[in-house]
This record gives C-alpha cells, structure tokens and sequence, in this order.
C-alpha cells in the first residue's frame, strides 16, 4: 500500500535548516555529473562490502582450492597443499556418482518443474477469472506450505509415505513410495507441495497488474475465459513466468535438504543422491579440494543452465 | 453429416459467444473449477492437518487411533515434554532461527533497499555494472557458497559461531534487484529533488521521503529474505557442530535422525515440527497487505 503521492512538505524536520545547505540544483540541460559521491558511498558500500566477502571471495575461494592437491611425503608424513592445475577437475569429470546424481536431478527438474509451475498457472488463472468463489481462503491455503521450511515438510512427508505410520496406510503399504524407484519423485512431490504456492502468487500478482481494459476488449469480442487465458494473459505474464521457472531451476539443482532428510527415511537415497550430497558428502571425508571443484562445476552448470534459458526464452519474446 | 449433439450444442454455444455478455461462465466449468481447487486445498492442508492432529496425542495413540482425528487431547501436555526436554534446547533452537532470520532479514533489507535506492536514483559510473554482477548473483545459489564459506571461516576460526550463520545470511541480491526496480517506478525524482531544496541531505532524503515510498518493497524483500534465512538448512549444517547455536531446522533434522536409536524423539520431533511452522505463519498473515502488493510491482517490469 504505498500513499500514491506523498505530498511534498512530508520533510518537516527538513525544512527547518534549509537556509544555509540548499544545494544549487544542475541545469535540467547540462549532462549529469557524479553528484552525491558520499552518499552513494554510503549506500552502495554496506551491501557492496558484504556482497565481495560473502558471495565473491568465496567464488574465488572454491576456484582457488579446487586448483590444489594434497600431497604427502610418503604414506603417513606431513600433508601439504600443492598447486595441481587441474587435477581435481579431472576427478570430478571421472566421477561416475556425480554425473549420476546431476542426471537424477535433470530428470526431476525436467518433470517438476513443468508440473509445479504448470499448476501454479492453473491456479493462478482460476484465482483471476470469475469462475472461483472464496479467492482469499484459497489463496491463503495454497500458499501455507510454503510456510513450511523444506527439512520440515520432508519429515512430516516422510511420515505421511511410511509404510506403517502413515494415516494413508493403505495407499502406502501397497506401494512403497520410499522404494529405490519412487523416493526421487517422493521427494519431487515434497517439493512440489512447499512451492506451487509460492510460483502461484508470483504468477497471480503478474494477472492482478495487467489492465482489466484488455480483457473487456476480448470480452465484448466475444472470447471465453479459457480464450482469454490463453491469447491474452499468458503472453502477458510470460516475464513473472519465466522468472518462476529460472528459480526452480536453480533449486532443483541444489536440492539438498529433501533428499538429506530422506536419508534417515529410505536407505534408497545415497549420500551421493544429489550433486549438493555429493558436495557434502566428500566434504565431510574431508576432501575440501575435491569438494571444492564440485561445487565450482556445480555452480557453472547451474549459472549456465538457467542463463541459457534466459536468453532463449528472451529471444522468444521480443520485448 | 450428423452432427453428435455435442458437436451441435458447442456450435451454438460459440454462436452465442458473438453477442457479449451471451456467453458467461457456464455452471459446468464453474462448478469444475471449484472441484479442482476443493481436491487440492485437501492435498495443500490434510498433511499439515495430521501434523496438528500427531502432536497432539500421546505416543500409545499415536499409533492405535485415527490419524486423522484428535483421541485424548494432549497437545500441550505434549509441549510442555517438548520445551522441558534437555534444558530447554528446543527453545534454544526456535530463540536462535528468530535472530538468524529476525536479525539476519532486518539488516539484509535495509542494505539492500539502500544499494537498490542508489542504482535507481543516481547516476554514476559502474552503476550497470554493479548492478550486472548482483544480478549475475542472484543466479549463484546460495548452496554453491556454503563449502567455500566453511574453508574461508575454517581459516579464521570463526566456524560453529553464530556470525558465521548470521553474515553471510545478509546478502541478497533479489532484494536489491526488487529494491531497483521499485524505487524506479515509485520514488519520483521531482520528490528526491524537492527535499535536496529544502536541504535535507541524501541520506535523510531516503531514511525520511524515499524509504516511505519503498515500504511495500522492502516489506516484501524482508519477508522473503526472512524466509529464506529460517528455511536455510545446508550453510548452518555445514558451519555449526555446536548444538545450541542450530537454528530449529537443523535441530529437527538431528534428532529425526536419531530416531531409531531414541524412539521418544518421534514424538519431539512431531511437536516441534508443528510448533517451527507457527511463526512463519502468522508472519505471513500479519504482513500479507504489504508483500502482495510488493510482488505485483516487482513484476510489472
């Protein structure tokens, strides 16, 4: 709810030492100079400075370590770190696990996140048109889940596909949704159940901010809801739906807390399941130089992945 | 050629689409559409149900009695076990995930609302660059920065401490990507410049006017900065050993974990899991005016 205009004498403090510090303001015609230096200092530098520390130096970081070798003067000497070129890029690349779990989660992402977003479209769509009654209460219900932190709807679904526990026994005593063939879509289905909601209002705020002008033009043509989804609010909310799909991406690809959790649920998933697994997993052992070129591939692939979709789904839509 | 009767029904029934207001929603995909939102609200709230319905029954019930309705009403009995287990530890844990995500999404935002403020109201060199490397990060997960963030705080020995959580939690490029955005569309330029003539300095400008307009946005960068720190799993389970600085996530995890060698965990497990999704909740209600708002700007672009 922002006032629309707020009026100009909302500076009161302001106003009373304005004698001595009114700035000359530049000609509206003169080429803007840099005006302001310390200010803009002092509002880009707090989140600039933590941005370098805690997003950059680490990228550089990773790349550095993934660079090194340990190596040892004989079987039990001293270890030491040593420039190894790329050394643990050529693990990772021989790693049959690690390529398996991106497999595994190229083929969630490939079936989750059109039937996630697919839905939340739906949703969405039925929340705009005048065929639902009870907007709100829906609204409100779709989006609980993602209330839900993703460790804790993967325990309370955890519980919900055991065999014995579950309040759907019958369903889960037949089939064994935690089975080495089900648990990956098992955990699709966690995932699933915590984001339509969320994609939903994204995608529901798009509708909402789109001209009621334009529908009344297709209306008085005659078009149908479904006609009018289809040719005029889907192409216009294709930006928020693009950006629903380049987030999913990314998450897919870094799923890890699910999976972790199934672990205590399902010998099936390995500490190799995902690639995240994977990283931590060798972290763990610890081998922080090969954990670090995994992250590093695994930070590329996704950057590329959904920088490509940008771009293509970017040429698609002039505009 | 016979037309089926359907054939001819749909016929006439686009006919009459020609004249306006002929055509309104029919009772059929009326009462279709309420059935496929009824079917998925169960689907959205029965899990969330029987975890009401689990944490509160004792264990003998837990098992001997519908899941999915309430036997003996135990749930604050079964609280009290909860919050009195080992010290206390569980309200350690949810005291912890406030400060992290509390804390943590306060300062986050306002650092944000500042950079998006200055890239939108200000003209100076670097500004598209900048504004291109915090986009770029918004594409780096915040996954692919735990393990190098482990190897840097190993080096200076500030692992398994609450700031090595809580740091790097405050950066979020979405917000001053969202922050950008809004401020363009919502600060006029004609208000910066009135308040420079009656002197107030820039600084005061944005804390005083601009901040004022910004409100829906950074509203909704809180809101999803605070979820996001309450939801983050992977950096506090690779940073922190020491049980009590865990955030709640992470405490529930390690006693799931230990259920099968100390069966009464379940029970905390249930309850507590319950009790971690309450907040979150009444965050959502209590702030919902202002983040629907401030998604539907952020989309506009």
């Amino acid at each position: 709810m922002s006032a629309p205009v707020v009026p100009l004498t909302d500076a009161p403090g302001s106003a009373a030492r304005k004698p001595s510090a009114a700035r000359p303001a530049k000609a509206a015609g003169a080429k803007p100079r840099v005006q302001h230096k310390g200010a803009i200092l002092a509002f880009v530098l707090p989140f600039g400075a933590l941005f370098a520390l805690f997003y950059l130096v680490p990228i550089g970081y990773a790349i550095y370590q993934s660079l090194l070798v340990i190596e040892r003067e004989g079987t039990f000497g001293q270890a030491t770190q040593v420039f190894g070129g790329l050394t643990q890029y050529i693990l990772v690349f021989q790693n049959g696990p690690f390529w398996e779990s991106i497999g595994r989660v190229l083929a969630f992402g490939a079936v989750q996140v059109p039937i996630m977003l697919g839905l939340a479209l739906l949703f969405a769509l039925l929340l705009d048109s005048p065929l639902v009654r009870g907007k709100k209460f829906f609204r409100l219900a779709f989006f609980v889940p993602y209330a839900v932190p993703g460790v804790i709807a993967a325990i309370m679904w955890g519980y919900l596909y055991s065999p014995n526990l579950s309040p759907f026994s019958a369903v889960t005593e037949n089939i064994n949704f935690l089975s080495a063939d089900l648990v990956l879509w098992a955990i699709a289905n966690v995932v699933t159940w915590v984001f339509v909601g969320y994609n939903m209002l994204i995608i529901y705020s798009a509708l909402l901010a789109i001209p009621a002008e334009l529908y009344e033009a297709a209306r008085l043509d005659g078009a149908g809801q479904l006609r009018i989804a289809w040719s005029v609010k889907i192409p216009l909310i294709m930006p928020a739906i693009i950006l629903t799909a380049i987030f999913s991406i990314i998450g897919t690809l870094q799923l890890l807390a699910e999976p972790q959790v199934f672990r205590s649920f399902s010998s099936a998933v390995t500490s190799t399941f995902t690639p995240n697994l994977t990283v931590y997993s060798t972290s763990s052992i610890p081998n922080f130089n090969l954990a670090a070129a995994f992250s590093v591939v695994l930070a590329l692939a996704t950057f590329i992945l959904s920088f490509t979709f940008l771009k293509f789904t970017q040429r698609k839509e002039p505009k | 050629m016979t037309p089926t009767p359907g054939k001819s029904a749909r016929g006439i029934r686009s006919m009459e689409g020609k004249t306006p207001r002929a055509q309104r929603e029919s009772p059929f995909a009326r009462v279709s559409a309420m059935v496929v939102m009824g079917v998925f609200t169960l689907y959205f709230l029965v899990p969330i149900w029987w975890l009401l319905v689990a944490a509160s029954k004792n264990r003998s019930q837990f098992n001997s009695t519908n899941p999915l309705w309430f036997a003996d009403f135990s749930l604050f009995e079964n609280m009290a076990n909860l919050v009195a287990y080992r010290d206390g530890v569980y309200l350690k844990w949810m005291l912890n995930s406030a400060l992290y995500a509390g804390g943590g999404a306060l300062v986050g935002t306002l650092i944000a609302g500042m950079c998006g403020y200055a890239l939108a109201k200000y003209n100076f060199p670097g500004r598209e660059l900048i504004f291109n490397v915090v986009l770029g990060g918004v594409l780096v997960p915040a996954t692919a920065l735990a393990l190098p963030l482990f190897l840097i705080f190993s080096q200076i020995s500030l692992t398994n401490t609450f700031w090595s959580v809580f740091l790097p939690s405050l950066v979020s490029p979405f917000g001053v990507y969202l922050a950008r955005i809004y401020a363009s569309a919502s600060v006029p330029d004609e208000l910066i410049e009135a308040a420079r003539l009656d002197g107030a300095g820039e600084l005061r400008t944005f804390f005083t006017v601009s901040v004022r307009m910004m409100v829906p946005a950074l509203v909704t960068v809180f809101l999803f900065q605070f979820v996001a720190i309450w939801n983050n799993f992977f950096l506090p389970l690779i940073m922190l050993r020491d049980e009590t600085l865990f955030p709640v996530t992470l405490g529930l995890y390690a006693w799931n974990s230990q259920v099968n060698q100390i069966p009464v965990l379940r029970d905390y497990v249930l309850i507590g899991a319950l009790l971690s999704i309450i907040p979150l909740i009444i965050i959502f209600l209590l702030l919902q005016r202002f983040w629907r708002n401030g998604l539907s700007a952020g989309s506009v672009k």
